[in-house]
């Protein structure tokens, strides 16, 4: 099964290593995005250490929604999907070998780009060290969470607006004990408890959605 | 064996076909006969387990055709190649070969390959590759698959002659050793020491 799993990861990453332009797109969305509001909001560094976490985090949920859409469209496209869903091994772990897989080309590269970005809103480096915790704490529950709703969208008109409609709002708890994080830690508490939030949020979607996942996968095929 | 117990199924709206009964023993060959739209690929579908028939069941050896026992010995092979363009050929042949739990050497994979007239291409992209190459691709895992029931859908389209010959030996084998296949095609089938069963749907 490990096996499997491994198979996978390394599958979908010498895709997206061909296909790199996809995942630039996503990396620069979010750079630019964050980089607008400094310039947007002024050079007040009070404010801006005031809407840096918030900023950054709803810019992470932005990009992985542009990315979200690619998890299983390519694979259905060309029938691979049938293949994974046909092979004698269980559903869910190669689901979760995929959004392991898209999580490293995806919500790895902004969790390692947070702190650069982070100095643009004047924060003190052991802030931008809890940000890049947060965030690779909390960017592997978007994808496993996004799993679910790109999976449920897979094949439908229109399915990218759907997909962010749905999977939003459940983003919402991992961008409150992600952003609270930073937030907390900037107002002198402890970020202890929000990160520890973070990663129970983390061990929970990733024992669920992959199943949940799979099941709204076979769903979708019929 | 794989029985098929007075199936129905519903596209949307339609009803396409209905009390339909059949088995399949081990060394038959299956033709699945009839014009565009009448199902064909729907009943596939159904007999993989892909989906499920809206009325009647499918058994394989006795027991439900559902679960990881009964996909162990299915191979099935849609109409889309499932072959991904940014990978080489060998790559692909390699991939599809892991999920279905029978990984291959590369000396297995190369000669494969080569059997498929695609020898001098392992290692090209398959976006460069023709679209009868990109079937030889897909088509290679009938070389190497130990699956007993074959499921395929239109396995001869884009092919050129000399394939078509090749797989159709290919399948002669796979029915002479005891296996069993089920496929849809257009084209007139010549399986050397086999008479294909057929269905027609309407």
């Amino acid at each position: 099964m490990g096996k499997l799993l491994l198979t996978v990861i390394r599958r979908d990453l010498l895709l997206a290593y061909r296909r790199r332009a996809d995942v630039l797109t996503t990396l620069f969305f979010f750079v630019i995005v964050v980089s607008l509001f400094p310039l947007g909001v002024g050079p007040e560094m009070k404010t801006l250490r005031l809407i840096a976490p918030g900023v950054v985090w709803v810019a992470a949920l932005l990009a992985s929604m542009l990315s979200l859409q690619r998890l299983f469209a390519a694979d259905y496209q060309d029938g691979t999907l049938e293949q994974m869903l046909l092979a004698p091994q269980p559903l869910a772990v190669i689901v979760l070998g995929k959004i392991i897989a898209h999580w490293m080309v995806s919500g790895l590269p902004l969790a390692l780009m947070a702190p650069l970005l982070g100095l643009q809103f004047d924060l003190p480096p052991e802030a931008l060290l809890v940000l890049f915790a947060a965030l690779l704490l909390g960017t592997p529950v978007l994808s496993l969470i996004g799993a679910i709703g790109a999976a449920l969208t897979l094949g439908v008109r229109g399915g990218g607006v759907l997909l962010s409609l749905l999977v939003l709002p459940l983003y919402i708890p991992a961008l409150i004990f992600g952003a609270g994080a930073v937030e907390a830690y900037i107002a002198g508490v402890s970020p202890e408890g929000h990160l520890s939030l973070l990663a129970a949020l983390l061990i929970f979607s990733g024992l669920a959605t992959p199943w949940v996942t799979a099941l709204a996968l076979r769903i979708a095929m019929e | 064996m794989l029985e098929a117990d007075n199936l129905t199924c519903q596209r949307g709206e339609r009803i396409l076909f209905t009390g339909l009964s059949f088995t399949l023993a081990p060394g038959e060959l299956l033709q699945i006969g009839g014009p565009n739209g009448s199902g064909k690929t729907s009943l596939l579908k159904l007999l993989c387990g892909l989906s499920p028939p809206l009325e009647g069941a499918i058994r394989w050896q006795g027991a439900a055709a559902r679960g990881e026992d009964f996909r162990r010995n299915l191979l099935y092979l849609g109409h889309q190649n499932a072959v991904k363009e940014e990978l080489t050929a060998l790559e692909n042949l390699h991939i599809a070969s892991d999920f279905a739990g029978e990984p291959l050497t590369d000396t297995q994979a190369l000669a494969a390959l080569a059997h498929m007239g695609l020898a001098g291409r392992e290692h090209l992209p398959a976006k460069v590759l023709s679209q009868g190459q990109k079937r030889r691709v897909t088509l290679a895992r009938l070389l190497v698959s130990r699956a007993p029931l074959w499921i395929l859908d239109e396995p001869l389209t884009a092919l050129d002659v000399l394939a078509v010959e090749l797989i159709q030996s290919r399948l002669a084998q796979h029915v002479a050793q005891q296996g069993m296949v089920v496929l849809t095609t257009h084209q007139a089938l010549q399986v050397p020491g086999v008479t294909p069963r057929r269905i027609e749907l309407c």
